[in-house]
């Protein structure tokens, strides 16, 4: 069966597109992308509205699928439908499960509970170290051998200079990357909170921007000393963006992501609208205006590769506590698109077409993964995305199992209309007002 | 240069193994043996890969089963053993000349 998308705007930054084409899908596979293509019998035209942009399907290299073991805050079918209805077309879940994605049964595991939802690609993420413990390397060619497209110890940075050396020098092997969630542990201590007026106003513990920026520091100065690949998860602090410029400057192989929650929001949530709300609680901490705006900048500048999520589902019992005993995450599949355009496009920080490098075709080459382009030939993965819906969020009718999102109530400016993986329209947004099913 | 045992493998003429040190590995410069020797073993199936008249070669001592299967070090390609008794025969000459003996003494 082929199916023909007619007139939208395809942005396509790795095939050098940014205008109205047609795509033409036939099966699983991106058969042809040009202008006026002809539909045979057997094709089905869709006719794409106006201004909807079809983009190259996006890819969120950050999410915590909790299966297995934490199967009441999300699991991979409804992390995978998350996913889809938030415009993406592959997720990489973090290995942070129990037990620890440290060998290739579990990595199995969750590919065939991905095989079983069949909505988005699902790339796992092996552990650094053996049950994340931080002393043993796992046995990370088992791991990309099982399907595995990088390693990190997320919820924790690698435990030490000398387990990180060996893991960049072991991977560079197989040209994976380390991810690295960068905290050096002593100096955030047990603090909850961003460093500053706010925290202080309200009594809670602070984690300064320099426990993010010192661990980065390390990282890459381990990435030149072994030329091995590493990429900073989740970065929020001025100091890390820093780290990570003097890093490229210097030609070593680092790159960086940046959330949503990081380029949108500032520790002033801490106290208002809501005080002590534990949905403004995730690690590392919502900063301050300077470091907002330093990501901000370091998207505009080219010097951050990739927005991803760190989608981190809670169960509502579970953040419904003091704001100090509340686990640390938001989730975040499906408010990104929206605010990416609101924020970033419609604010006039970036373009289209580098809001596609840094949400499919960046995350597609630091992972190495398929996908990030509309070439002809590749697996259909497409997003179409409504740069124009005005899209208001609510927690409640989400398809993520836990509804911790900071966002709830917002009006924002862009969404997404629908979502293909692998030539199967997995998602339709019913007020999209595509004639697609 | 590959870090990938079967690249390096297919169609050579000899392929000489080393012994891992692992009295001197306290720091896991590798995750496991087993994941050693699964990435880089040598095999009847990677030997496979190599020429049809290859030779296996190995100094010794030799960890059996971690950079090389049994069935691989006592097997028809292994030259071994000729390897090790040649050596003990190379190294008594080398230790002659050196403390001043003569060369056909």
């Amino acid at each position: 069966m082929k199916r023909l998308l007619k007139n939208g705007r395809v942005v396509d930054p790795a095939n050098g597109r940014d205008g109205v084409f047609d795509v033409l899908i036939d099966g699983d596979r991106i058969a042809r992308v040009a202008s006026d293509i002809a539909a045979d019998a057997d094709t089905t035209v869709v006719y794409v509205p106006s201004g909807f942009i079809v983009a190259p399907g996006l890819i969120d290299m950050h999410v915590h699928l909790r299966e297995p073991g934490q199967e009441h805050k999300e699991t991979v079918a409804t992390g995978t439908a998350a996913a889809v209805a938030g415009g993406f077309t592959a997720v990489a879940c973090m290995p942070n499960t129990n037990p620890v994605n440290d060998n290739a049964g579990v990595t199995d595991y969750i590919l065939k509970k991905a095989a079983e939802a069949n909505l988005a690609r699902v790339y796992p993420i092996g552990a650094v170290s053996r049950g994340q413990q931080g002393e043993q390397l796992a046995d990370i060619a088992e791991l990309r051998d099982a399907g595995c497209v990088a390693i990190t110890d997320d919820g924790h940075p690698v435990a030490t200079a000398m387990l990180m050396r060996r893991a960049l020098e072991y991977t560079r092997m197989f040209d994976m990357p380390v991810i690295e969630h960068c905290e050096e542990q002593t100096l955030k201590g047990e603090g909850v909170a961003h460093e500053g007026m706010h925290a202080s106003a309200l009594g809670l513990r602070g984690i300064p921007g320099e426990a993010e920026s010192i661990m980065a520091l390390r990282d890459i100065s381990l990435a030149e000393l072994t030329g091995g690949r590493v990429h900073i998860a989740h970065m929020s602090a001025r100091q890390t963006l820093d780290a990570v410029r003097y890093g490229k400057s210097r030609g070593v192989r680092v790159t960086c992501e940046v959330t949503p929650h990081h380029f949108v929001l500032t520790d002033a949530m801490l106290g208002s609208p809501i005080p002590y709300d534990a949905n403004v609680k995730m690690n590392p901490p919502l900063r301050e205006a300077a470091d907002r705006d330093a990501m901000l900048a370091g998207l505009k500048d080219g010097s951050v590769d990739a927005i991803a999520t760190d989608h981190a589902p809670h169960h509502y019992d579970e953040k419904q506590v003091e704001f100090d005993r509340a686990p640390f995450g938001i989730t975040g599949l499906e408010t990104a698109v929206s605010l990416c355009f609101d924020r970033l496009v419609h604010a006039g920080v970036i373009s289209v077409s580098r809001l596609v490098e840094l949400l499919s075709l960046n995350p597609a080459r630091i992972l190495s993964v398929r996908g990030g382009a509309l070439s002809e030939g590749a697996p259909a993965d497409i997003s179409v995305l409504a740069p124009d819906m005005t899209v208001t969020i609510s927690a409640a009718s989400m398809r993520s199992k836990s509804k911790n999102t900071p966002f709830d109530g917002w009006r924002l400016r862009g969404g997404v209309a629908a979502t293909i993986v692998g030539g199967r329209v997995v998602y339709v947004n019913e007020s999209g007002h595509l004639p697609m099913r | 240069m590959s870090s990938s045992i079967d690249a390096a493998v297919a169609d050579a003429d000899v392929i000489m193994m080393l012994r891992i040190q692992q009295e001197r590995m306290s720091g896991a410069f590798f995750p496991s043996t087993r994941e050693y020797f699964n990435t880089f073993g040598m095999t009847t199936e990677r030997v496979e890969k190599a020429k049809p008249d290859v030779i296996i070669m190995h100094p010794g001592p030799m960890n059996r089963g971690v950079e090389i299967a049994s069935e691989v070090a006592d097997g028809p390609y292994s030259v071994i053993l000729e390897q090790v008794s040649n050596g003990v025969a190379v190294r008594m000459a080398v230790l002659y000349l050196l403390a001043g003996g003569q060369e056909g003494d």
